[in-house]
């Protein structure tokens, strides 16, 4: 092997990410969708709840909706919730799953096992059946019961996913000469094993993340949102699906948001995951 | 020049193979990997190219089939056989010849092979793709390819799988499948790196008698100059992208003329003799990064100021012996025997450290290590030689504490250790100290060159904060590395400098006991030299023991007092270097000295 590599620092990982295209594009989508719905409800023409005309009617610039409110007023009020639920969603899921995965990889043979034999068999349930499952239980299931529920559903998969990139790490000589050491087994995880995950586990938050949207708002579409009055661009796909005919805005609108900005965070989990792949070292 | 201008290309039709000024850049920025290349292949001659990591070597090996890897081009320069310029062919007839007419032996064969074809289907695979003789004959061609290279040629082994092979036989097929199309030309890229030397003989041998037989030209691409004194009729030594002598092979290892190939031969251990084995300092400059006038002028111990304003030549010196250097009349002449030095005395007093009784090893149910004993005293060093597999890493794990599953006796200081590190006193593991193989796996790549060196010390409670970081800088000088590295990280530097980091770190610790697990075995020749030189400077200084494991027999000469020969878990013979080297009383023993490749 040749070694050719000139004496300048290496770039971070972000620089690298940031000269692929994908991720550039996807960071853009992703950044302006966020945008628009913290700030957008300053700028909407009408309330959150403001009736203006009758349901269905060319009113405004979308319409009315089936209560006669303005549509366009209901998607620029209606981000907010979600792009927060599922982020917070996504924290936690990721956090939950990295630990399961690497404490799994980390104290290998038995523990191992049980873990992940574990994370089967949560794995084998589909993701929103949990959710569905425990919010119908509930009878007034606050914003929190959602992100929990939407979070823990997550773990499994990431934590398979952060065992398979820890296996390949911990069974690296520096880890081994940690333990040779005698560090502790918290330092050994936190300082030599987690800070060279960073690339995958960073492109998998994306994609989680699209998930976490994508789940949130099916919850919303299926009636489980924490206020029925409030504007959600889930529930809303759900209140309108009656004059989809009639009044296709109404319903497509919401749809357009939740599909621009899941492409964009899927497009900057590519991008990551592509500047994962193009060498680490 | 001479042998290429004597001999127009023309006449060379006979065979072999004209390279001719031979340039490649890298396509990025305007940097030459290697330039000015001319190199003459003669039918059933073998010449060896020596160069360290970044000499450019692999790189000239691979145009000659008119390849060169992704971010580089060939970019002047002809590679005649028979008269055709490969590098002007389309692209089709270069698909065509390759394999054919020029063939590759890469360096890792069991990446070469398919894992999920057969062997077999994969040798007749090449006569089905040229449409040659029937399906019947193509099986005997197949089978007749694999006795050739010694292997068995049965219907069971044709049905093997690459996984089902040794490494030996891995690289003999290898061989067999270059031969099967009866090529003109080879190219052979350290085929044999990683290989036992009784296996890496075999092969050597098979591929010289071959070469020989069917009047085939190969290049060997290596850098190791024993198996080159070996097998190479001639011998090309490569530096920066340039050859910097070329000659008949005893010309080059009886009167090496270039200051960089007498430094290389310097750092080479002899299996006669103990030597005093010297590295070169600096490290091979990057292409875009080498110097003006000489490119070895920064390295160079007899460097004088016309070798930075002026560029040398190849110039002949004697029938096909070139030198690219300006002050060889003026450099004298160099002697094999130099740095020889008095080997470890066998009857110097021992104090006992550290002692390993009856121990089995086991993996899982699996016992890979049986009934071994032998102790290590006080600032010596001890080696622990043994084909793969022979346990001697294990064993060495074993003391480190990096493997637990074992039974017997590892008394340090009299008082027993416990299996695993872990449960250890911190004492104890302060004062043993595990420095890995390979130093791209053993040091964190997102740490930084400090952050890596006072960690044992902070562990410790050694020192810390500013003392500390004086501390690191004391060790870094030690170990020869600049100040400036200090906030580099890892994966900044190269192999060598990264195994002197993990040496640093484990001075850091301040032991009494050193386990080096091949060290030296991913390092260039010349590095492993200035280690070794380093290492042997910390025994005396200090006091450090070592265990010393590796496979290169000419190695434990120089470094060790004491070895232990091991075959498959056990220890076939053990004593002083010097009695086991001069009078090996077991066969196994005398079969590695004898496969060993030498230059002395």
């Amino acid at each position: 092997m040749s070694d050719t590599r000139s004496h300048t620092s290496p770039p971070s990982f972000f620089r690298r990410a940031l000269r692929q295209k994908r991720f550039s594009v996807g960071l853009t989508v992703t950044l302006l969708v966020v945008l628009f719905a913290i700030f957008a409800p300053f700028f909407a023409p009408h309330g959150e709840n403001e009736t203006t005309g009758p349901p269905y009617a060319k009113v405004g610039v979308l319409g009315t909706d089936y209560l006669g409110q303005d549509v366009l007023s209901r998607v620029m009020y209606g981000g907010q919730e979600i792009l927060v639920v599922s982020t917070l969603a996504t924290v936690l899921g990721m956090v939950l799953g990295i630990l399961i995965g690497v404490v799994a990889a980390y104290s290998g043979g038995w523990w191992d096992e049980v873990i992940m034999r574990l994370n089967d068999v949560l794995l084998a349930f589909p993701q929103i059946l949990l959710a569905l499952v425990v919010l119908t239980a509930l009878q007034n299931p606050s914003t929190w019961v959602i992100v929990v529920l939407v979070g823990t559903s997550h773990a499994p998969r990431v934590a398979r996913l952060a065992r398979g990139v820890a296996l390949g790490i911990v069974s690296r000589d520096f880890v081994v000469a940690a333990e040779a050491l005698g560090e502790k087994r918290s330092r050994v995880i936190l300082a030599e094993v987690l800070p060279n995950m960073t690339g995958p586990l960073l492109a998998e938050a994306g994609l989680r993340l699209t998930y976490s949207i994508g789940l949130v708002a099916a919850l919303g579409f299926l009636g489980f949102a924490a206020d029925p009055g409030a504007a959600n661009w889930g529930q809303m796909m759900n209140e309108n699906r009656l004059g989809l005919a009639t009044q296709p805005w109404s319903v497509l609108a919401p749809v357009v948001m939740i599909a621009i900005f899941t492409i964009g965070t899927n497009l900057m989990a590519d991008g990551l995951a592509q500047a994962a792949e193009k060498g680490d070292d | 020049m001479a042998t290429t201008q004597a001999t127009p290309p023309g006449p060379a039709s006979g065979g072999g193979l004209v390279v001719e000024d031979l340039g490649v850049t890298l396509t990025g920025r305007p940097a030459d990997v290697v330039d000015d290349i001319d190199l003459v292949l003669h039918p059933g001659e073998v010449v060896g190219l020596v160069g360290e990591s970044g000499s450019g070597k692999t790189t000239v090996g691979t145009s000659l089939l008119g390849y060169s890897r992704a971010g580089a081009l060939i970019s002047s320069g002809k590679v005649l056989l028979e008269g055709r310029d490969v590098l002007q062919l389309p692209w089709k007839e270069v698909r065509q010849l390759r394999g054919e007419e020029i063939a590759y032996v890469p360096q890792d064969p069991a990446s070469a092979l398919n894992p999920s074809i057969r062997i077999g289907k994969q040798l007749v695979e090449l006569l089905e793709l040229r449409g040659i003789g029937t399906a019947e004959s193509r099986r005997q061609g197949a089978r007749d390819g694999l006795a050739e290279v010694g292997l068995p040629n049965d219907d069971e082994f044709l049905n093997r799988y690459a996984h089902q092979l040794s490494g030996g036989q891995v690289q003999r097929v290898a061989l067999a499948m270059a031969f099967l199309p009866k090529p003109k030309v080879l190219v052979l890229d350290e085929p044999t790196t990683g290989l036992d030397v009784t296996t890496q003989k075999m092969v050597l041998d098979t591929m010289a008698e071959l070469c020989r037989a069917y009047g085939v030209s190969a290049l060997y691409v290596t850098h190791d100059l024993a198996v080159v004194a070996n097998i190479a009729d001639r011998v090309a030594v490569m530096y920066a992208g340039q050859i910097v002598e070329l000659g008949p092979r005893d010309a080059i290892f009886a009167k090496p003329m270039h200051p960089y190939t007498r430094a290389l031969l310097d750092s080479i251990p002899h299996l006669s003799q103990a030597r005093a084995l010297t590295g070169i300092p600096g490290r091979t400059p990057a292409p875009g990064a080498r110097p003006g006038g000489c490119r070895f002028n920064d390295r160079c111990s007899f460097a004088v100021d016309a070798c930075r304003a002026e560029v040398p030549q190849l110039r002949t010196l004697e029938a096909g012996h070139e030198v690219r250097c300006l002050r060889t009349d003026e450099i004298g002449l160099w002697d094999i025997n130099l740095g020889n030095v008095p080997d470890a005395d066998p009857d110097r007093a021992r104090d006992v450290i550290l002692s390993v009784e009856g121990l089995d090893v086991f993996y899982g149910r699996k016992q890979v290590v049986h009934d071994v004993t032998f102790d290590l005293a006080k600032g010596e060093v001890v080696a622990l030689v043994g084909e793969s597999g022979s346990g001697k890493t294990t064993i060495s794990r074993c003391v480190g504490g990096l493997h637990r599953d074992w039974k017997g006796t590892i008394a340090f200081e009299g008082r027993e250790l416990a299996a695993s590190a872990r449960k250890r006193s911190a004492e104890d593991r302060r004062r043993v100290q595990y420095i890995f193989q390979n130093p791209y796996l053993s040091l964190n790549p997102r740490l930084t060159i400090e952050q890596i060196i006072r960690r044992p010390m902070e562990l410790f409670g050694l020192a810390k904060g500013k003392q500390a970081t004086d501390r690191v800088l004391e060790l870094m000088e030690q170990v020869a590395l600049g100040p400036g590295m200090l906030h580099y990280q890892a994966s900044r530097l190269s192999g060598g400098e990264r195994q002197r980091v993990a040496i640093a770190r484990a001075l850091a610790a301040e032991p009494d006991v050193m386990i080096c697990d091949e060290i030296t075995s991913a390092l260039d020749v010349s590095v492993q030299g200035s280690i070794v030189s380093l290492l042997e400077g910390l025994r005396k200084e200090r006091g450090i023991s070592m265990l010393f494991v590796t496979h290169n027999l000419a190695l434990v000469r120089s470094i060790a007092a004491r070895v232990e020969i091991l075959q498959a878990g056990r220890v076939v013979e053990e004593g002083s270097v010097v009695t086991v080297m001069e009078t090996p009383q077991r066969d196994y023993t005398r079969n590695l000295l004898a496969n060993s490749p030498r230059i002395d």
